[in-house]
């Protein structure tokens, strides 16, 4: 139902488009330029940032080669490095973050943006916008203090209805992947519902109206005609989310455990590759050491490409089924 | 806008300016177990001296020690000396060497959190090494009931809780291991860092001590200033001597003095140390400075400054619950201040 | 049949009315936790000494954080100057300039710098700055957090440039306004408020960061003049003292929470000052 974009419409009398010196007086080279620069610099950033780490990342790579990636063990005494728990920890906080924070995050928006009164959703969406600004640190401590204590007591409720699974399994100490998980989700929601209820509110009005004129409910019109056409800023404040999540240091070190093993419990305590690096980058001193922990960032940026090139194929896939 | 504008620029104009005359900063990172102690030796200094700002970090041993051998601070500051190849490590960097110098001691402690047992728990070495390697597994164990005899200890698992960031505390601690345990030192050995065979870390003594009062049956270690601030529950551990003494100033001093003969280089372990009275887990810590220091402004007031750690700032350690140095590594230290050129 | 059809439909319109404002009653209800939390257990130590004095050495009564607080204004001022424009200008070539191939790589690149973790950021600020310079620096943690800071600007400046309808860009040629003109004048302003909105939720998240100044900015007991010294910032403080042995501290580091929290609200609401109308959907 997305109107289709054309750019230079022909309203009034039709006017060639303009050449090259309009174009330069009018201002639309020297913007174009100055964009493409501002564009072309971030390239460049993140290009040096990735040179830097796959520099001083050397001799972690010319010792243990791809069984990096594979292998479990994380011994600084004896200088033998493998980053598969640190990716696991990873992978499974950020999706359960996401898990649940999609659902709460864009119910929320949607409520704020289409169903609220305009004071009570600008009073909220205030108040929640400032919860992006609660430090990590803060997060992390309130875990500990507040969340840890309150998820000791709902354990055997979860226990009771999820425990035949594997993932709900074992002993709980109160840090965990699910500890982490849900400190997660608390910081990306803001993200999602900040943009996700901008992008809503900027839907065209006569979208919603005329679903409204064909005799649609409020939540009709907003699910199945206002979000679809929001869809992909959506997808892009859930992408925004996602990369806070998979990088997120101080937060998930305070409460996921720190205990690099792979098991198949939520219970069990993990860890991050964020995590790791923060807690021992101040104290690794040896080359080899300090090299592994940045093949570690390597790894994490390798990741990051790779969900992203999947969640980006995900959103072209859903594009198609899209009018 | 534009008004608020141009105050901005202003207040930005006013803090890029000049740095007060005859300010000297001297920057210095490292172990966060003594930085009670730095931070009001280094304000009592700068209220004498009130042109010299010692800019003191707490940001780990091995932070001081990465930090110094880079060059970005005048000073480091480690629980746990320097080792042969770190120490070459800076020599190749700099060309020349650095110098360690004690400033106080310490002491790690075992704390606890079990269900039903409110005394002080007794712990052999060997208890302490086969819990933390993960082959003692319950708290009935015969080990830690033949140590505790009369207590009710339950058949539960133990938690173990270690740190997770590097720290000079863990150093201390796995450097105890290693020497009560054969199989420590092969298995996991000695660091900042180590291969915990068992246990969920905690990141700062925060992190630990808050671990083990939330988790029931669990045991982790800690600093012991902190175990005293928070008021917890520490055990008594058996020295070497085998007496059961319970972490204090008095048993940390009793380890100094009975260990061997203190080296030219300062680098010495007193964990595990033979005197009766002595505090098995205890340790010393140190300033690392480098032997060459560039700036003679610096250099004249790091040297001073030593001299004055050595005897008044002596005098400020016990009420922050530091074990003051003993008076012949006073003595030596004082001739050992000339080294650094 | 039509009427139970429709009664259905009420149904799940209420029903989902209600989820969803208990989303985002939740997500509100735990902003004012988080406050309330801050509040009681640091508010002892909101003084006004916190403010103005110096950091004391531990166990000495009075003391505060001004050279932290300014110190963060400083890494914050810097940290703008160093990720806005670039953001700003790169999302406004995604949304009116840009190509596809170029673009699609450019959104990407951008996602992938939001992924990197803040310390590795930290780390890449520390070999590129701090090393050379052989100091620690405020250049060097404003730096690391205007690098934080460009993803975000990037990402949202684009998708409220887009959200503007199209209508708006052709009106304006079609009155002869050049494309530039069109945007700076028409576009842009239009997504104003939005825009606005992605800064400060920008600003706000890097205010709090503190892993990517841990090894720049470093930290100093005293005031920094100037750009080359390490300089204090508040998030630095709050972990230094809250995982700190002591309830003094302890309390310290909850009200440096506090103030870091409200000081992001007075910038918030001092933004939405600023910012005239806000747009809300025709009922």
């Amino acid at each position: 139902m997305a109107a289709s974009s054309t750019t230079v419409s022909s309203a009034g009398p039709s006017r060639p488009a303009p050449n090259f010196l309009e174009r330069l007086r009018g201002g639309d080279e020297a913007a174009y330029v100055i964009t493409f620069i501002a564009a072309a610099s971030i390239l460049l950033v993140t290009g040096l940032l990735v040179y830097e780490l796959f520099i001083n990342s050397a001799d972690a790579r010319a010792k243990f080669g791809w069984a990096f990636l594979f292998t479990q063990t994380w011994d600084p005494v004896n200088d033998q490095f493998g980053a598969l728990p640190f990716i696991y920890g990873t992978l499974v906080t950020s999706f359960l973050a996401l898990l649940m924070g999609i659902p709460l995050g864009v119910g929320a928006a949607i409520f704020l943006a289409e169903l609220a009164p305009p004071k009570i959703s600008d009073a909220l969406t205030f108040l929640i916008e400032l919860l992006a600004a609660v430090p990590s640190v803060i997060y992390g401590l309130l875990g500990i203090f507040v969340l840890v204590p309150i998820l000791r007591v709902i354990e055997p409720s979860l226990r009771a209805v999820l425990g035949w699974t594997p993932f709900f399994s074992g002993p709980f100490y109160g840090v965990s992947l699910f500890s982490a998980g849900v400190v997660l989700a608390v910081m990306i929601i803001p993200f999602i519902i900040s943009i996700s209820r901008e992008v809503i509110l900027s839907v065209p009005g006569d979208q919603r109206e005329a679903a409204l004129a064909l005799g649609a409910t409020r939540w009709e019109t907003t699910w199945d005609v206002v979000v679809p056409y929001a869809k992909k800023g959506i997808m892009g404040s859930i992408f925004l989310a996602l990369a806070r999540a998979l990088g997120e240091t101080m937060a998930v070190t305070m409460v996921v455990g720190n205990d690099p093993k792979i098991k198949a419990s939520l219970f069990a305590p993990g860890y991050s590759i964020a995590a790791v690096i923060a807690n021992e980058f101040t104290e690794a001193t040896g080359k080899l050491y300090t090299s592994a922990l940045i093949e570690l960032g390597l790894v994490l940026f390798a990741l990051t490409i790779v969900i992203n090139g999947v969640a980006r194929l995900l959103v072209m896939g859903a594009d198609k089924y899209k009018t | 806008m534009k008004r608020f504008v141009l105050q901005v620029a202003l207040l930005a104009a006013l803090t890029t300016g000049v740095a007060s005359a005859q300010q000297i900063l001297i920057n210095a990172a490292g172990a966060t177990f003594p930085y009670p102690m730095y931070s009001k030796w280094f304000d009592e200094y700068h209220k004498k001296f009130s042109n010299l700002q010692f800019n003191y970090q707490s940001i780990g041993s091995g932070g001081g020690i990465k930090q110094v051998t880079e060059g970005t601070v005048e000073f480091g500051a480690s629980d746990g000396p320097m080792n042969d190849k770190q120490l070459a490590e800076f020599h190749d960097k700099h060309g020349f060497g650095i110098l360690h110098f004690p400033t106080v001691m310490g002491a790690d402690v075992p704390v606890y959190n079990v269900a039903g047992v409110n005394s002080d728990l007794n712990f052999t070495p060997e208890a302490l090494a086969g819990i933390f390697l993960g082959k003692i597994t319950k708290w009935n164990d015969p080990e830690l009931m033949k140590a505790n005899p009369g207590v009710k200890l339950p058949a539960a698992d133990i938690i173990v809780v270690h740190r997770s960031d590097g720290s000079g505390t863990t150093y201390i601690w796995t450097d105890y291991l290693a020497k009560v345990s054969p199989e420590w030192e092969m298995k996991v050995g000695r660091g900042t860092s180590v291969n915990w065979p068992v246990g969920l870390g905690g990141k700062g003594n925060e992190g630990v001590s808050g671990q083990v009062q939330q988790t029931p049956n669990s045991i982790g270690y800690v600093e012991l200033i902190y175990a005293v601030q928070n008021k917890m529950k520490t055990g008594k551990v058996k020295n070497a001597a085998g007496n059961w003494v319970q972490a204090s100033l008095a048993g940390v001093t009793a380890a100094a003095a009975s260990s061997k003969e203190m080296p030219d280089d300062f680098r010495v372990s007193i964990t595990n140390a033979p005197g009766k009275d002595a505090y098995p887990i205890s340790s010393f810590t140190w300033l690392l400075i480098p032997e060459k220091i560039a700036d003679p402004t610096k250099k004249k007031a790091i040297k001073d400054f030593l001299t004055w750690m050595l005897a008044d700032g002596q005098n400020m350690t016990e009420p922050l619950a530091y074990a003051r140095l003993p008076k012949a590594v006073v003595a030596k230290e004082m001739k050992a201040i000339a080294k650094v050129q | 049949m039509r009427d139970l059809h429709t009664l259905r439909r009420k149904i799940v319109n209420a029903v989902m009315l209600t989820i969803t404002g208990l989303c985002t009653l939740f997500a509100a209800g735990t902003l004012v936790f988080i406050l309330g939390y801050l509040f009681i257990h640091g508010g002892s130590s909101l003084t006004l000494d916190f403010f103005t004095k110096l950091p004391t050495p531990v166990g000495e009564a009075g003391g505060g954080m001004a050279n932290a607080i300014v110190g963060s204004a400083k890494l914050l001022a810097l940290a703008m100057v160093v990720g806005v424009p670039i953001g700003f200008l790169g999302g406004v070539y995604l949304a009116e300039f840009g190509g596809s191939t170029f673009s699609f790589v450019i959104r990407y690149v951008t996602d992938l710098l939001n992924g990197v973790p803040s310390i590795v950021i930290g780390i890449f600020a520390y070999t590129l700055i701090v090393l050379p310079q052989k100091h620690f620096s405020t250049l060097a943690g404003g730096l690391a957090l205007g690098v934080m800071m460009i993803p975000i600007a990037v990402r949202s400046s684009e998708e409220f440039l887009r959200a503007i309808p199209n209508s708006l860009r052709e009106g304006a040629v079609a009155l002869g306004a050049s494309k530039a003109k069109a945007i700076l004048t028409v576009v842009i302003p239009a997504a104003k408020n939005g825009i606005m909105t992605g800064i400060m939720l920008n600003l706000a998240r890097v205010a709090g960061e503190t892993a990517p100044l841990l090894f720049t900015s470093f930290g100093n007991r005293f005031w920094s003049p100037g750009w080359e010294q390490p300089t204090s910032a508040l998030p630095v403080m709050i972990f230094t003292y809250a995982i700190s042995p002591y309830e003094d501290w302890h309390r310290q580091a909850w009200s440096a929470g506090f103030v870091l929290l409200t000081l992001v609200l007075a910038v918030n609401i001092f933004a939405r000052g600023v910012l005239a109308k806000k747009k809300h959907v025709a009922r």
